[in-house]
Order: structure tokens, then sequence, then C-alpha cells
């Protein structure tokens, strides 16, 4: 392993790794022994508390609540990759019309908290009279927050392409909106489709923001189930399961995220971007 | 305009505290993250296995939990393995749980960047570990971290409302103590916005600034 830090290590070296590791391997299976004694000592693994698993009921609701989570998330990701686009295309324009209240759409959109826009589209309609159910108050909020965001990821990567395209393009005598439509968009959206999915991975994590304002989702039912007094209130259980399913999901739209950066680097028709940009859009990852 | 203003003037006694409130929380969890990052970055780049395994295995668990879920299983699940914590002292243990992670990835890939030559080099001419990790590593991992960190730090900011649905008195709160009042919704909503923005703003032009004085030519 060659890494800026460490050279090769010699006869020396390698004992003292060798040392360090076993007493670091100690202490993380220490770490992790002290946890499953907390988890045995507070009764985590008494039956009862994970008897409801096996209830068709309670397997029907977990089911539900990822339902509500992934079609929250699925609505949402589709608006935010079409505000995102738009957005890109109005800061993009040569007019000034366009690009000035695209950019203060989008500057203003990315430094809101994500659940104050998410209270917005809730709390406003109640404060005018109308009655709003959860479900698409969290999906305005999500697709305004992650199109702003996107909308810069999509920004660096038309930026990205190299110049000679869109020159080349327009010397063949296309037009604006065909050079951007035909030429720098597919182009971008290929070099950006690695940080475009990590970006949903992002907004999927932030529907369980709906539990703040009662959507019935994942973990609104995580609470449920965790709060019943009958199997002993099994708050640790029932939110390992919520966590295994989020970790899932998110670990294997990540997975592919990482698979379609690997694939498209390594592509023999690779996109001439400049590296920066790519880079510029990983940095950009919001947390 | 008028009513506007009153919800601002009307309610200081909430207003003021709660964002006293995120403001505190921000500053406890950017030093915790950055602290525990770093500890989890220099485990990733170790050259001890073990540690490296601990490291990625703790990045990839809490880059894919939603904050929601990290703040639910301290306010509820912790309690039920003997852990209390008060609710600051607990919003702020998962906000530096969650964000770590997040800070040793930025830490990692800007160390990362520093090409091998540089290092090798350094070795050449005879510098011990140290300072090759002082005067030639860091320096330079340093302005590639930096900006990255500075986000990551200005998304916590953002994050710190997501303690407001687990009783938290800080400023994505004050919604709930306004509505209980028959405030108007909106205004408090928009004097909430204006707040974040004058919070987030200086840390926006500093991460701006930082990129534009450091772009490193390489």
């Amino acid at each position: 392993m060659t890494n800026v830090l460490y050279d090769l290590p010699g006869p020396k070296a390698r004992l003292r790794y060798r040392i360090i590791g076993i007493l670091s391997a100690v202490g993380i299976v220490a770490l992790l022994a002290y946890v499953g004694w907390r988890f045995y000592d507070t009764g985590q693994f008494e039956p009862l508390r994970w008897e409801q698993f096996q209830y068709k009921q309670i397997q029907q609701d977990l089911l539900d609540g990822y339902l509500t989570t992934l079609s929250a998330a699925g609505t949402a990701a589709v608006f935010a990759v079409l505000l995102g686009a738009l957005l890109a295309t109005g800061r993009l324009s040569d007019h000034l019309v366009f690009r000035a209240p695209t950019t203060g759409f989008v500057e203003l959109f990315r430094a809101i908290p994500l659940l104050i826009l998410i209270f917005f589209a809730y709390y406003g309609p109640i404060q005018l009279g109308y009655k709003v159910g959860p479900f698409w108050p969290l999906v305005i909020g999500l697709t305004l927050y992650n199109g702003a965001v996107l909308s810069e990821i999509f920004r660096a990567g038309i930026i990205a392409v190299a110049r000679g395209q869109s020159e080349a393009a327009y010397a063949l005598g296309m037009r604006k909106s065909q050079v951007m439509i035909s030429i720098l968009l597919p182009q971008a959206v290929r070099a950006m489709l690695p940080a475009i999915v990590s970006q949903l991975v992002v907004l999927l994590k932030d529907t369980a923001l709906g539990f703040i304002i009662q959507l019935p989702e994942l973990l609104y039912y995580g609470k449920q189930i965790g709060g019943r007094l009958p199997f002993g209130f099994p708050y640790v259980p029932s939110y390992l399961v919520v966590a295994v399913i989020y970790i899932g999901t998110c670990g294997l739209l990540s997975w592919f995220a990482f698979w379609l950066q690997r694939r498209l680097m390594g592509g023999p028709k690779q996109v001439k971007t400049t590296a920066k940009a790519v880079k510029l859009a990983d940095v950009g990852q919001s947390v | 305009m008028d009513d506007f203003v009153h919800v601002l003037t009307d309610n200081w006694d909430i207003i003021g505290p709660h964002f006293w409130e995120t403001i505190k929380l921000f500053l406890i969890a950017a030093v915790g993250s950055v602290v525990l990052g770093t500890l989890l970055a220099a485990m990733r780049v170790s050259p001890v296995p073990a540690l490296r395994g601990f490291g990625s295995s703790y990045v990839l668990l809490l880059r894919n939990t939603p904050l929601t879920l990290v703040f639910a299983l301290q306010v509820f699940a912790l309690p039920k393995l003997g852990v209390t914590f008060d609710f600051t002292t607990g919003a702020c243990v998962a906000l530096t749980a969650y964000t770590s992670a997040f800070v040793c990835e930025a830490l990692r890939s800007g160390i990362n960047t520093v090409p091998v030559g540089q290092a090798e080099a350094a070795r050449a001419l005879g510098m011990t570990f140290t300072q090759v990790l002082t005067n030639v590593v860091l320096p330079q991992a340093f302005r590639t971290v930096v900006p990255p960190l500075v986000s990551v730090l200005n998304a916590m900011l953002k994050n710190t409302t997501v303690a407001a649905g687990f009783s938290v008195a800080e400023a994505g709160a004050i919604t709930f103590y306004l509505s209980e009042r028959g405030e108007n919704q909106i205004y408090g909503l928009l004097w909430i916005t204006i707040g974040f923005l004058i919070l987030v703003v200086p840390l926006v032009t500093l991460q701006r600034m930082l990129e534009r004085r450091w772009k490193v030519a390489r």
C-alpha cells in the first residue's frame, strides 16, 4: 500500500503495526462487548421485545411506512431533478432577466434549513385556512432544497464540458437551445451522474424529517412499534430494524453511485471534462 | 407590515433565547465533530487494518442513517440502554456523531489530494515522519480541506433545526411556541429564515473567500 503519509514498512515498522493492530483490535472488541453487555443487561435480547416483528400487522405497518418513505423520496426526486435542470439553465442564461432571479432563488433555498422549508409548506397553508396533509409539504420542501442543490451540480457539469464541444456545435450552426439540449446537457448529466445519485441519497435520508410533521413514514412506525408497553417499550429493537432498512436502502444507492463513477470514469468513451468539476460536485455533497 | 414586525418584538423573549441555543448547539457540535472527525480520519488513513476497518464502518453506518433517526435513537433508544442525556447535551451528541462522519470524509479526501510524489520527495531528502507530515503534507492538505470542511459545518448549522422535533428549545422550535401563542405562523417562519440567513451568510462568505484564496494549481 503506497500512501502519502506512510512509506512501505520495513521489518521493524511491520512489527510495530502488528502490535498496534492487535491492541486496537482488542480495544474495538472490548467496545463492542461493552455495547453487547449493555444490551444484555437491560434485557434487549428478551424474546418479548422482539415478538412483535413476527406479527403480520407489524410487518405490514413497516412495509407501509417504507413505501411512504420511498414514494415521498421518488416524487420529490423527479420534481427536484426537473427544477434543478430548469434552474441550472436559468443560471447559465446570457440574459440577466433569467440569470439574476434564478441565482437569487438557488442561493436563498440553499441557505434555508430544510426543516424550515417544510414548516413553511406545512404551517403556511394552515395559517391561510387550508387543510393539508403532511405528504405534500414534505415533498415541496425536499423539491425546493434539493432542486437548488442539484442545479449547482448540473451547472458545474455543464461548465466542465470542454469548450470545444460547444464551439464546434455553434460552428455547425446550432442554436443556443440546441447546443444546450443536444450537446451540453447529455454530457454534463453523464459526468455528473454519480454526484446526482449521491444527492438523491441525501434526499431519501431527508424524508425522515416527515416524522416531525407526523407523516406516517418508516420512522413514525418505528416509534409506534417501540412505544408499546405490553412489549416492554421495545424502542431499541424497533429503531434498530428501522436503521437497518435505512442503511440498507441508502447504502445500496450509494454503492450504485460509486459503481457509476467507476464505470463512467473508466469507460472508453470518457467524457472530456476537467476533473476539477467532478471534484467540485463531490465537495458539494450535502450533509 | 406592522404585524410582521410585532411578531418579532412581541416574542423576542422566545426568539432570542432560542437562537442563542442554536448558536450554542452549533459551536459545541462543531468542536466535537471536528475532533471526532479528525480522529476517525486518522484511523482511516492509518496503516493498521483494524483501525481502518473501524473508521470506515463508522462512516458507512452514520452516513447512510438519517439525522432524524440518529436523534430518535439518542432520545428514545439510548435511555432504554441506561444512557440518558438532558435535551441539549443529547442534541450535541447526536449532531456530533452524525457530522463527524462527514468531517472525516472531507479530511480524508483532502489528504488524498496531496500527490504521493510530494511525500516521497520529502522522504528522499531524509525528512522524518513528523517533518513530512508537518512541513509537506499537512500544509497542502489543509488548503484543500478547509473549504469543504466549512461547507460541512454550514450544513450542520442548518441541521440543528432537526433538534426541534425532539424537545430542544432551539430556533426550529420557535414555530411551536408561536403557534401556541396564536401568532401568525408565516411571519414567525419568515423571522426564523431571516435569523438563519444572518447566521449562514458569514459562513458561506468565509467558504467562498477561502476557496478563492487557496485554489491550488496542480
